[in-house]
């Protein structure tokens, strides 16, 4: 998955295959609040990684740390086998620079809770935005991408409505064709179905599981859909105050929780 | 007081006043719009100094008066620089463009602060650089936020063209004291009151003429979000045909 | 009576028709406290008119050196004249402001009257003084009124400075009206109907009830406007009020030395106006963090 040239820019060890994502040691604290305790966390090629835990454990800062959204306090973060962070010179790792990081961050894509869809925009400008203005591509080649996309979401039709017209599930698979448009290698999903009315979630894990079928995208998600989890992830792993407490085959660890915490967790969760 | 209106003449020597008023209000508004994005924009910048630069200038240029900064810019400024007898025009706009792009800056800050951070963490996730950002993302939703505030402070500039008349230009506040001071010289006596309760109404109407752009102009930026039909929609044919309205189960989400 | 505007969070729309809550004139008598400042105001107006002002003289005699860029020797040497004027733009300042708060008030109760007649021309007044230049508004006063011979003399003919506080007063007057307007729009509906449930009367309500949570959100309007009016002050050169531009500008024409000068009273101004915008921002942030 990950394209060879990209081992020399930065490759940590010799391993056989460089992993999609790449954390060690990552800490992040707000405050006196620890959300990544040295956190390590390895994402292969193509796999599906459910995180789950509490609220308030620091999840979703792991997707945000991945895109840039949080700087890392300390630790590093590769992606496709290129420091995300860091630049190498010589021997030494550098602080990047931001066109590093761009350049970096341009295989990672994320989509929303709250969707932060463009309001200005219409659904099809919202998607092609990026392809032609991140990427260059022409307006014609993105307008007929964004389409394609649009068709794959359920919403061609909708393709002229401004996100002011369109439903929560809509919005949402808006959001979801429009970070697959600059097709990144790396998907983050970050509590996508959340803020969505009960009856407009199934759409949009419709969407997240057409794309987890295809697989050729590495896909990060966090969510509270075990339903989901269970059918889509190759692991799920259990986090809770900035750790990774529990990991495993999404069937095992539903079927039984090792870690006392997961229990609770799972009980309140399956709860309702 | 026999009626409030001037002579023809009279009227004519005061448009030659409203032109140059009319004039050094343009050049410092395109100015001020200029100082106030880029100023604006600095204020937020994740560079220190380019902060620190930005924040000088705004307290600066809102901090003194706006006459003192005229006075300076047209008597002191140019002897600072050694550079002669430059153009009064020049000088005046300078003055009142900057000083615009003070108050300016910090309407565009506040403008840009009130798009949510979501949108701004949007950009990121789809790596737009920082031009396109602000260009095709925060500008769009700051600008219903910005203009009806820089509607209010256009006018407080085009007051402040006033004060260009203590410097020796011909504006409408100086062709008014023109024909006051030349009074006893003229066919028919001007009346003082009467005078210059028409150079106030000219200001009045002016300002009714800016403050009215501008709603207008709203109204279109605000009118853009609503509805989007027209040369901007692209064709969906190939699919369904596209409904001419937003469809029933379109209820808007969260 | 439960009517009003109120309504939280949004522009204040203009006052319905009917509006028994509304102040009538009489509503200056609203608290016998307001009534006391707005008595201290005007007697201090009156101090300031009478005795203030007037003889200043500008009399340091000290020349540039013409050798070098810029004089600052020369500078400081005119800084006792410097701030000889800068009081005379402080009681201007002042006065003028004392006025505008004043005239501020009855203006925004005269829009909230019931009364059409009362209101529109309020309205267009306000509107109007709002969007043309206090220079001109000036010239008026200092050269139109006193020509107008149908007004009583007392009313139409005032010294230099008295026309630069009346400019001023009713200027920031006009100002500060949509900022008390804002204010008592921002109290919501309930604090109305709850005192309409009490059976309360309408100066009870509005002394009681209205303003007192009205005008701490005015506060930092009226400081703003109060600095705002500081930096207008000088414009009393133009009719010969002996402040700092007056001083700069004669004293630049007697000396030759524009440049010092005018950087004195750029740099004096900035030293008054930094402090008090910087004081007024720590107010604003207390007034927001005690509504939260």
């Amino acid at each position: 998955m990950s394209a060879p040239e990209t081992n020399a820019a930065g490759t940590t060890g010799a391993d056989a295959a460089v992993p999609a994502v790449r954390m060690r040691e990552v800490n992040k604290a707000f405050g006196d609040n620890v959300v990544l305790d040295q956190l390590h966390l390895d994402v292969d090629p193509g796999e599906r990684v459910v995180i789950i835990g509490p609220s308030g454990s620091g999840k979703t800062t792991i997707l945000r740390v991945i895109m840039t959204l949080e700087r890392p306090d300390s630790g590093t973060i590769e992606v496709g086998g290129r420091h995300l962070y860091h630049e190498r010179k010589g021997d030494e790792l550098k602080p990047a620079s931001e066109k590093h990081i761009r350049q970096v961050r341009a295989n990672v894509g994320m989509v929303f809770q709250h969707f932060n869809l463009f309001p200005h925009l219409s659904a099809l400008e919202n998607i092609a935005l990026a392809p032609i203005k991140a990427q260059g591509r022409s307006k014609d080649d993105a307008n007929q991408t964004a389409l394609e996309l649009l068709d794959k979401v359920g919403l061609r039709e909708h393709a002229n409505h401004t996100p002011g017209q369109l439903s929560g599930g809509q919005k949402q698979r808006v959001a979801i064709a429009r970070s697959l448009a600059t097709e990144p290698e790396v998907m983050l999903f970050d509590e996508v179905t959340s803020a969505l009315d009960p009856e407009l979630v199934g759409d949009v894990l419709e969407v997240l599981r057409d794309i987890a079928e295809e697989g050729k995208t590495t896909m990060m998600l966090v969510t509270h859909e075990m339903g989901f989890a269970r059918e889509v992830a190759d692991r799920l792993v259990m986090f809770d105050s900035g750790r990774i407490i529990e990991e495993g085959r999404p069937r095992e660890i539903l079927a039984d929780p090792q870690h006392e915490r997961t229990q609770s967790f799972l009980k309140a969760v399956l709860a309702h | 007081m026999d009626g409030l209106l001037l002579t023809p003449g009279q009227y004519a020597s005061l448009w030659i006043g409203v032109q140059i008023t009319v004039q050094l209000l343009l050049w410092s508004f395109a100015l001020g719009v200029v100082l106030s994005l880029v100023f604006g924009l600095m204020r937020l910048s994740e560079n220190r100094f380019a902060r620190g630069f930005a924040l000088c200038y705004v307290e600066l240029f809102r901090g003194i008066s706006s006459i003192v900064l005229l006075f300076w810019f047209a008597f002191a400024l140019p002897i600072l620089l050694d550079i002669g007898q430059p153009s009064r025009v020049v000088m005046a706009v300078l003055a009142l463009g900057a000083n615009m792009g003070g108050y300016g800056a910090e309407i565009v800050r506040g403008a840009i602060l009130s798009v949510p951070k979501g949108q701004h963490e949007a950009t990121t996730a789809l790596n737009l650089s920082g031009f396109h950002r602000v260009r095709h993302v925060i500008l769009p939703q700051a600008l219903p936020v910005i203009l009806p505030p820089f509607g209010n402070l256009t006018i407080e500039i085009l007051k402040g063209t006033a004060l260009v008349s203590l410097v020796g230009l011909r504006d409408l506040a100086f062709s008014a004291e023109i024909l006051r001071t030349a009074r006893t010289q003229m066919e028919v006596p001007i009346g003082v009151p009467e005078l210059f309760i028409n150079v106030l109404v000219i200001y009045f109407v002016l300002a009714q003429i800016i403050s009215f752009t501008f709603r207008l102009f709203e109204r279109l930026v605000n009118a853009r979000y609503r509805q989007r039909t027209g040369r901007r929609a692209v064709d969906v044919s190939g699919g369904a045909a596209a409904p001419a309205t937003a469809p029933g189960d379109a209820t808007g989400g969260t | 009576m439960a009517v009003d505007t109120g309504s939280p969070g949004s522009a204040p729309p203009t006052p319905p028709p009917d509006q028994p809550g509304g102040l009538r004139l009489g509503g200056v008598r609203v608290t016998w406290r307001s009534a006391l400042g707005v008595v201290a105001a005007l007697a201090a107006l009156a101090v300031v008119v009478r005795f203030g002002g007037g003889s200043q003289r500008f009399e340091t005699r000290v020349f540039r050196d013409p050798d070098v860029r810029f004089d600052f020797e020369f500078m400081f040497a005119y800084v006792p004249d410097f701030l000889r004027a800068l009081w005379v733009t402080f009681q201007a300042t002042i006065g003028g402001f004392a006025l505008a708060v004043v005239i501020g008030l009855v203006l925004a109760l005269l829009r909230r009257s019931r009364l059409r007649v009362l209101r529109w021309p309020t309205a267009f007044f306000i509107e109007f003084v709002r969007s043309t230049p206090l220079l001109v508004q000036l010239f008026f006063l200092f050269y139109g009124l006193p020509r107008i011979t149908a007004i009583p003399e007392p009313l139409r003919v005032w010294s230099s400075l008295a026309t630069l506080i009346i400019a001023l007063g009713v200027h920031y007057g006009c100002y500060c009206s949509e900022a008390y307007r804002a204010g008592i729009g921002s109290v919501p509906k309930g604090q109305w109907e709850a005192a309409t449930a009490m059976n309360l009367g309408p100066v009870a309500t509005w002394s009681q009830v209205v303003l007192p949570q009205a005008i701490p959100n005015v506060l930092p309007a009226l400081g703003n406007f109060l600095i705002a009016a500081y930096k207008d002050a000088p414009l009393g050169f133009a009719i010969n009020v002996t402040g700092v531009m007056f001083f700069a500008s004669t004293t630049a024409s007697r000396t030759f030395a524009p440049l010092e000068l005018f950087t004195l009273i750029g740099l004096g101004f900035l030293a008054v106006s930094l402090p008090s915008a910087f004081l007024l921002r720590r107010l604003e942030r207390r007034i927001g963090y005690e509504r939260t």
